[in-house]
């Protein structure tokens, strides 16, 4: 059992717990992901970690409430404690140094995004991120980019704050403007991810991106994860979650993503009485 | 008493093919005590034992089986349980008709001593009658660490503990027994049971720490600068093999690892009530024919597939499944396609829609002494189906040899061990199991968890 120490509300559908889990506080990086079970018979369910504290021990896990489990996970208060904690899963981020890193966050995807820009800031890396959402609501971690990066751009699709319109438009525009950028970092959902790839390939500025597929234990058992990248198959959960982007077959990740789609619904109607 | 000479088993009770491949309640009911006294008077106990020269764990055989025909169930069980930590699994999945039935000499003329259905049915016995013991085990204060609670891990934990070593597991998965736990069904093995028998070991002073990935939460080496002496890994072979061929991403394709791990660990055949699920279309083909391949097949068509195919490229002599998987398959209807080798998958919006095999014969015999699969020019042709399960085998998780320096592995991944002692290249850590072998039988890991013990003890008492 682990303890949930802290919780926040960071918007009407995305939340932060902290939890107490030694083994993964001792060891995690950033790129990494645990696996939570919030009760007996639950599902496993991966979450990347937002952050960690090596001396409290504990790991911080960000989450968009959309399923039968987060909401469970939801309902969950400090002081109470989910079934299961398990990682860190995955290969660290492969971060190297260089002069300029752009980040491109979508939505919830600004949560695994924010370790490994300040791992970079901390590499001696110049950082700015760009951080996308429907409106302002879902513009989440804006304080915390601020801390580090020398720019935060903000791009909502109502314009509701900052630019109006996608994050690969104000990507576009960072780009006319003569920018110079090194690599680029876009988590998000598969859609998004895909998109920079399309602005940032024809130049060939490399792209790293973090796929989240469906998986069961997490450790290459199941082989659930499995994606095509550069044509071959890679598991997500051992050789990933963090890919070459220019190399992720993104249509087949989004069709493998929707498997259990209907049973997603089901799921939810069924507990929900 | 009088000798049973038939020339037959007493015949274990089993549901109904027709009732039973739509439930996942046990298949084998178990003898009762009249069977199993009847039965264990066919044993002639020779002298020479060639039963137990088929027992990767030396189970003194004639010994048990003399105490049942007795009717004597709980001096069977000391006796089974001096050799062997986890009887009423072993009574259930071993190959018994290549190890101890195999060799009896009753099989000679005639069927063999059911020798697996009687360990079953004293493991049963106790299980259902025996109050709990107290166990005095003096403590010599030195701790190891195993790594896997699979049968291996399980097995070489449980030797430790009684010799007084203070013994910690731990396991990746949220549940202990490894394979035991998400790869085999509950109608061939009762979740019920393994956690039984795993709660002995641990009632004995065995901790389990779940959720803990050695090579990721914490390595070997900080292991042993934790003040762990000796590890033993019994990681198993965890990693799925695919067949590398067109359409092995689509939509309904698994490996039998995940659609045995969804149904058997997270309990899917009870969605929505678990909130697992796991799609089952009308037909399924099961690529592969070892004891895997039965299981995935079964379960299909316990959640209610309506044909089922076995999908093999060589013959039923070469069928790797134990010859009981095979008749109880095919009782409940799943039906064999042999010599027929896939060599794609289509499908249509993602999603499979048929699996494209291509005809084999047998050849000349093969590396692995077997007559080799060629395929018969333009023989191509498509099955209908819309669920595919891959189970050719499975290969040793990487993750304990990329963060283990020093651990030498072979090729293949499996790692390098002494046959005699399981010592690996490292000082102090020992392996056995599948991460050893590659795929193999229950108990043939539990007979290495039992020889790295062995060799443990010894290593550490001369320390």
């Amino acid at each position: 059992m682990y303890k949930i120490v802290s919780k926040e509300t960071l918007n009407s559908a995305v939340e932060l717990m902290e939890i107490e889990a030694p083994f993964v506080a001792n060891k995690c990086e950033a790129g990494q992901f645990i696996i939570v079970r919030v009760d007996e018979d639950g599902e496993r369910v991966p979450l990347t970690i937002a952050d960690y504290d090596r001396e409290r021990k504990t790991v911080t896990i960000i989450y968009q409430v959309v399923g039968y489990s987060t909401e469970l996970l939801s309902k969950k208060q400090v002081g109470e404690y989910v079934e299961d904690f398990v990682g860190p899963l995955g290969m660290p981020a492969p971060l190297h140094k260089c002069d300029h890193v752009v980040g491109v966050a979508g939505g919830v995807g600004a949560a695994p995004l924010y370790p490994q820009l300040r791992k970079l800031h901390e590499m001696g890396v110049k950082v700015d991120v760009i951080i996308g959402g429907r409106s302002a609501e879902f513009v989440i971690m804006k304080e915390k980019f601020e801390e580090f990066c020398d720019n935060v751009y903000i791009a909502t699709d109502d314009g509701s704050l900052g630019t109006k319109g996608f994050v690969t438009t104000v990507l576009q525009e960072l780009i006319d403007k003569g920018e110079k950028i090194d690599e680029v970092i876009a988590i998000g959902p598969l859609i998004m991810m895909k998109n920079v790839v399309n602005v940032t390939k024809p130049l060939n500025i490399p792209t790293g991106v973090s796929l989240n597929p469906v998986m069961i234990d997490g450790t290459g058992m199941c082989g659930g994860c499995r994606v095509t990248v550069g044509g071959e198959t890679k598991f997500a959960c051992v050789d990933g979650p963090d890919f070459d982007g220019f190399l992720v077959d993104f249509d087949e990740c989004m069709k493998r993503q929707g498997m259990f789609k209907e049973e997603e619904h089901e799921c939810r109607m069924k507990n929900a009485q | 008493m009088e000798r049973n000479m038939s020339m037959t088993k007493v015949v274990m009770p089993e549901q109904d093919p027709n009732v039973r491949n739509k439930n996942f309640s046990e298949v084998a009911l178990g003898y009762t005590k009249e069977m199993a006294m009847e039965e264990a008077a066919r044993c002639l106990n020779c002298k020479h034992k060639p039963c137990m020269d088929g027992c990767p764990v030396n189970v003194p055989i004639p010994g048990f089986i003399e105490k049942v025909a007795e009717g004597d169930f709980e001096a069977a069980y000391e006796i089974i349980t001096s050799e062997n930590a986890l009887p009423a699994i072993c009574g259930r999945v071993c190959p018994q008709e290549n190890q101890c039935e195999g060799k009896c000499v009753r099989a000679i003329k005639g069927e063999a001593v059911a020798i697996g259905r009687l360990e079953r049915f004293v493991a049963d016995y106790h299980m259902a009658n025996a109050t709990a013991t107290e166990v005095k085990i003096e403590k010599n204060g030195k701790k190891v660490a195993v790594v896997g609670s699979g049968p291996a891990g399980i097995t070489c934990a449980g030797e430790l503990i009684k010799k007084g070593y203070e013994v910690t597991v731990f396991e990746a998965l949220h549940k202990a027994g490894g394979v035991l736990s998400y790869g085999i069904p509950e109608f061939r093995l009762p979740k019920d049971l393994v956690a039984k028998e795993i709660e002995t070991v641990e009632k004995l002073g065995v901790k389990i720490e779940t959720n803990v990935i050695v090579g990721r939460s914490v390595t070997i080496d900080e292991l042993m600068e934790d003040g762990y002496e000796a590890v033993f890994v019994g990681s198993g072979a965890g990693l799925p093999r695919f067949l590398n061929i067109p359409g092995e991403n689509l939509l309904g394709v698994y490996s039998a690892n995940e659609f045995l791990t969804r149904v058997n660990l997270m309990k899917a055949f009870k969605f929505p009530e678990a909130p697992t699920p796991v799609k089952v279309g009308k037909k399924v083909a099961v690529v592969g024919a070892g004891n895997v391949a039965m299981d995935a097949a079964r379960t299909a068509k316990r959640l209610g597939a309506e044909e089922v195919y076995i999908v093999y490229r060589r013959s039923e002599e070469e069928l790797p499944a134990r010859a009981e998987e095979v008749h109880h398959a095919k009782e409940e209807g799943i039906i064999f396609k042999l010599l027929n080798n896939p060599c794609a998958i289509h499908g249509e919006d993602g999603w499979v829609t048929g699996m494209e095999v291509i005809k084999q014969e047998l050849g000349e015999p093969d590396a692995s002494g077997r007559r080799s699969p060629q395929p018969v020019e333009g023989s191509n042709y498509i099955i209908d189906v819309d669920t595919v399960v891959i189970a050719i085998g499975q290969s040793p998780n990487p993750l304990i040899r990329q963060t283990t320096p020093g651990l030498d592995v072979q090729r293949w991944g499996g790692i390098i061990v002494d046959e005699d002692t399981m010592k690996t290249s490292k000082d102090g850590v020992y392996a056995g199991g599948d991460t050893v072998t590659g795929a193999a039988t229950v108990i043939l890991a539990m007979g290495a968890g039992k020889k790295a013990a062995k060799a443990i003890d010894e290593y550490l008492s001369s320390k």
